[in-house]
């Protein structure tokens, strides 16, 4: 998922009568719409875990806005710009749907900037092979989709809208990531090896996007309740792996679990937990690229305001002037 | 002069001549790049033949607490659906 930890803001005390009613409203399939009333704490976690996932959206065109330049050909430096593209377009769709609950635009950017806002801690890891563009698309979206499927039904209207717009242009990223690899794994030795490599790097920090272990998600219960989380991070963790091993094994390439093995009885993969101490340490920002990130999104922002400004005082003019010849 | 480009909402015609229909919004500083940004925000993959685009400041919705007296009254005219009436077979389609 692209919002990890998101700190659930549970009602303290007496559930009020217009708390009750708005449970009743959510537990009968119906959707909240940003007029509607709602409770401080399930606007608060909202605006938390949308903005969370929309600054996912746009620190994530980092890592493969890398490769751009470099891909190996035309037709798949197209397909990147598209990809890269879509992820901005996400970016956007998201950020709209959490102004919707108060917040201001810039008021996200300059909490995403100050740290305040965290995004995924998978875009803290480099890309550092062509191979890095298949595993990205491949295991990274494969895991987001696995989020953002069942997201499509959460209680908040605009989220939910959000979530079935960027549905559909989701599969196009973990399919050409596939794509990639399955050209890298049928390729020469070295290119082979260059695949596994990239395997090897992002499995567990795919693993790592689901967040935390149930036994240890404190926020999970209120919003499941208000249905802003739909699975437990272990439910869509194990769906991953137990999609993603075949698809692996059809690459010929080797998941890096040595543990890893199908237990008939339980009709899932047994598979080896990511090393959580690393997660908690990426995500409090000393993962290998989150200065990097983060001072690339800060630049951007800073070297793009005489451009915004220099647009907002043209459209101020060409209004003014209209409003004369009138 | 620091200050946030106005939201936008964006109306989209869809290819076979439906209405426009209202797909998300957007920030833009006027009229004309907010259609530029529509473009590319919500026709990337030919979604659209007609962008309509209004400040959102400029729509006026009716009140959640209007539903009741807005919406209910349609709820007891239930004649105005063609299946209330019922037509015997041997009169043929109608």
């Amino acid at each position: 998922m692209y919002a990890q930890m998101v700190k659930s803001e549970a009602a303290d005390g007496e559930q009020t009568p217009e708390d009750r009613a708005f449970q009743a409203r959510i537990d009968r399939g119906e959707k909240i719409e940003p007029k509607d009333w709602m409770p401080e704490g399930y606007r608060k976690t909202l605006i938390r875990q949308i903005g969370q996932h929309a600054h996912s959206e746009i620190v994530g065109q980092l890592p493969e806005g890398n490769w751009i330049t470099r891909a190996p050909t035309l037709e798949r430096k197209q397909i990147l710009l598209a990809k890269v593209q879509d992820e901005a377009g996400h970016g956007l769709y998201l950020y709209s749907a959490a102004e919707t609950l108060g917040v201001s635009r810039d008021e996200l950017f300059e909490k995403l900037h100050s740290g305040a806002m965290k995004y995924s801690s998978i875009f803290n890891y480099p890309t550092l092979t062509w191979a890095d563009m298949g595993a990205i698309g491949w295991l990274v979206d494969g895991a987001a989709i696995m989020n953002q499927v069942p997201l499509q039904r959460t209680s908040y209207g605009p989220y939910s809208r959000a979530m079935i717009r960027i549905c559909k242009e989701e599969s196009f990223h973990q399919r050409q990531g596939y794509s990639i690899m399955m050209k890298m794994a049928g390729g020469t030795p070295e290119q082979k090896e260059m695949a596994q490599d990239a395997l090897n790097r992002f499995w567990y920090p795919s693993l790592m996007m689901f967040g935390p272990s149930d036994k240890d998600s404190v926020h999970s219960a209120q919003s499941m309740a208000w249905k802003i989380k739909i699975n437990t991070n272990d439910e869509l963790r194990q769906k991953f792996v137990d999609e993603t091993v075949p698809q692996a094994e059809y690459l010929g390439l080797t998941v890096p679990d040595p543990d890893l093995a199908w237990n008939a009885g339980r009709g899932h993969y047994d598979f080896t937990e990511p090393d959580w101490t690393e997660f908690f340490d990426v995500l409090k920002g000393n993962g290998p690229c989150n200065e990097e990130r983060l001072g690339a999104r800060v630049k951007a922002w800073e070297d793009g305001a005489w451009f915004r400004e220099g647009l907002s005082a043209h459209a101020e003019k060409a209004a003014a002037r209209r409003l004369a010849a009138e | 002069m620091k200050k946030e480009w106005p939201l936008w909402e964006i109306f989209i015609r869809g290819q076979h001549g439906l209405n426009h229909r209202h797909v998300g919004s957007l920030h833009a500083p006027d009229a004309e790049m907010a259609i530029n940004h529509a473009r590319d925000v919500y026709t990337r993959r030919k979604e659209g033949v007609s962008i309509w685009v209004v400040e959102s400041a400029d729509i006026t919705a009716s009140a959640p607490s209007d539903k009741g007296p807005l919406f209910d009254p349609a709820e007891d005219k239930v004649y105005r659906h063609p299946t209330f009436f019922d037509i015997p077979d041997e009169v043929g389609h109608m």
